[in-house]
């Protein structure tokens, strides 16, 4: 899988080694991807599907790549984007890219269309998990601290917030990004974002009345 | 506290609230989402359906980003608070966690430009439609008396598009919609006069003894534009706009069903060019912006004079 996911970053950033290894991203999304959603192209529009929100839109070079390999897009759609006509740009737009729940790139949205989604989910009578992406810099947005504390209180406990840790934050998050998450109701998880055994144990924890946090933390600068 | 400061007992709040609860109750796709504001007038139903009903307390930004959610998971959210934080502070998330999502929801706001001036600055908001009509796809009414209010509401919750919703506790004596296009209330010869929502009884009777046509709109957006150029055919190509929030906001739209008649246009509405750091009542405030009936005669008056 690794060189079919280098092939398909090539086909993006013409990069020969180095950058599609250094996605901050790539662990994460490929063990969902691969391993945790109950996804598939076939139902892209399927009630029950999983859900899954990239709220950091920026930099989307290893999700479009995983999208190429589950077979949400064809891989020659990679080779022409960014440009005017292409599905793909810098920021993902759902209304573009099968597959895609929300466009994003504005930091701070994703995590309270996740917690909409998982109301909605939840008063339909639905069991499909919901799984908001984030940086540690997003989390400056003060939106996503109003999610926080929402989704804390209203026991959405099939909602999962991976926070890819790169230490990016202009201002550090003191005590933790965990604890953050922890003292507003939340079940925290912090793990080697590289590490796709730790990945998948945290990210399918059983349900248990609360929302999840899973702290990736990878290299500084990734 | 000064009595009736959120407008609580306001009657087209009252209207709204009653009859979204009704609504709640009979269809299990309709969603709301408060911020505090007006959570108590859903209490009860929100313990039936917790998940259709949510407060998310005093978290504006959270308020429209959940609304968003809830319509990607197949919903028909409904968003409701005083119209500065329903509109003017979450504006991107109104932008993005809608329209830029391709979803629909229904914003329902009390409050409008100035309805209880006593609080000052921070809680009037006569830019709300004009931010709204800068993103595309949005209905925009403007009920004018309380009895205009369920049947847009009814029709906003029975759609799946963006709908604005502008309750005030301003009202006119008596009910002219809500229409389809503009209503004619009254026909006249100089000119054609626009009243938008709740500024009607303030326009009948600044124009009670001029000889001019008197539209009336309880939707604003999308814009008749074949009704207002019928009504300029049979008066004359002279057009007044009284809307009772930002003055113009409606004047491109004028411009364009206008674009080939040879016409002149006055807009009256909420003073853009400088914050009235006034306290007082809404009529007060009607004065300081030109929309008390004095006020929109001798502006019509000399629109028209300066026409010969």
């Amino acid at each position: 899988m690794e060189s079919r996911l280098a092939g398909l970053f090539r086909r993006m950033t013409g990069d020969e080694k180095h950058e599609w290894a250094a996605a901050s991203t790539l662990d994460v999304l490929w063990v969902l991807y691969d391993r945790v959603l109950d996804v598939s192209p076939e139902r892209p529009d399927d009630p029950d599907r999983d859900r899954f929100l990239l709220s950091k839109g920026h930099g989307p070079m290893a999700y479009y790549a995983v999208l190429a390999a589950k077979g949400f897009i064809a891989d020659d759609v990679l080779d022409r984007w960014t440009e005017a006509g292409s599905p793909l740009g810098q920021h993902p737009d759902r209304t573009l890219v099968p597959g895609v729940e929300i466009g994003s790139g504005s930091l701070g949205h994703g995590l309270a269309l996740g917690v909409g989604t998982a109301f909605g989910l939840r008063a339909q009578g639905r069991t499909a998990r919901v799984v908001v992406l984030t940086g540690d810099g997003e989390l400056d947005e003060g939106s996503n601290h109003e999610a926080i504390a929402v989704a804390g209180r209203h026991n959405l406990d099939r909602l999962t917030t991976v926070v890819v840790d790169n230490s990016s934050s202009s201002h550090g998050w003191p005590g933790g990004i965990a604890e953050r998450f922890a003292v507003e109701g939340w079940r925290a998880f912090t793990v080697d974002g590289h590490d796709h055994e730790a990945l998948y144990e945290a990210l399918t924890v059983e349900p248990d009345g609360r929302p999840t946090v899973v702290v990736a933390v990878v290299g500084s600068g990734e | 506290m000064k009595q009736g400061d959120t407008g609580q007992d306001a009657a087209m709040r009252v209207v709204f609230a009653q009859a979204l609860t009704k609504a709640l109750v009979q269809d299990s796709r309709l969603a709301v989402v408060t911020a505090d504001i007006s959570s108590a007038a859903f209490g009860e139903v929100r313990e039936r359906f917790p998940d259709r009903v949510v407060n998310v307390g005093i978290r504006e930004q959270a308020m429209i980003g959940v609304a968003g959610g809830l319509a990607l998971s197949g919903l028909r959210p409904v968003v409701h608070s005083y119209a500065p934080f329903l509109v003017e502070r979450p504006y991107e998330q109104i932008k993005l966690d809608f329209g830029h999502q391709d979803v629909g929801a229904v914003l329902v706001s009390i409050g409008g430009s100035y309805d209880d001036p006593v609080w000052g600055r921070t809680h009037q908001s006569p830019a709300d439609v004009t931010l709204i009509d800068s993103l595309p796809g949005w209905t925009v009414h403007v009920p004018g008396h309380p009895a205009e209010v369920e049947p847009l509401l009814a029709e906003a919750l029975a759609g799946d598009d963006r709908v604005y919703l502008r309750l005030s506790t301003r009202t006119n004596s008596t009910p002219f919609g809500p229409s389809e296009g503009f209503t004619v209330v009254r026909t006249g010869a100089r000119a054609v006069v626009l009243a938008v929502g709740p500024i009607l009884d303030q326009v009948l009777a600044a124009m009670s003894d001029v000889d001019v046509t008197v539209l009336y709109a309880s939707t604003i957006r999308p814009f008749d534009h074949a009704g207002l150029r019928a009504a300029v055919q049979s008066a004359a190509p002279d057009v007044v706009l009284v809307e009772p929030y930002l003055r113009g906001t409606s004047a491109h739209e004028v411009a364009v069903a206008l674009a080939d008649v040879p016409h002149r246009q006055l807009a009256l509405g909420v003073d853009r060019a400088e914050e009235k750091r006034v306290y007082g009542t809404a009529p007060d405030h009607d004065r300081l912006h030109g929309l008390d009936p004095a006020g929109i005669a001798r502006a019509v008056n000399a629109f028209l004079g300066a026409a010969r």
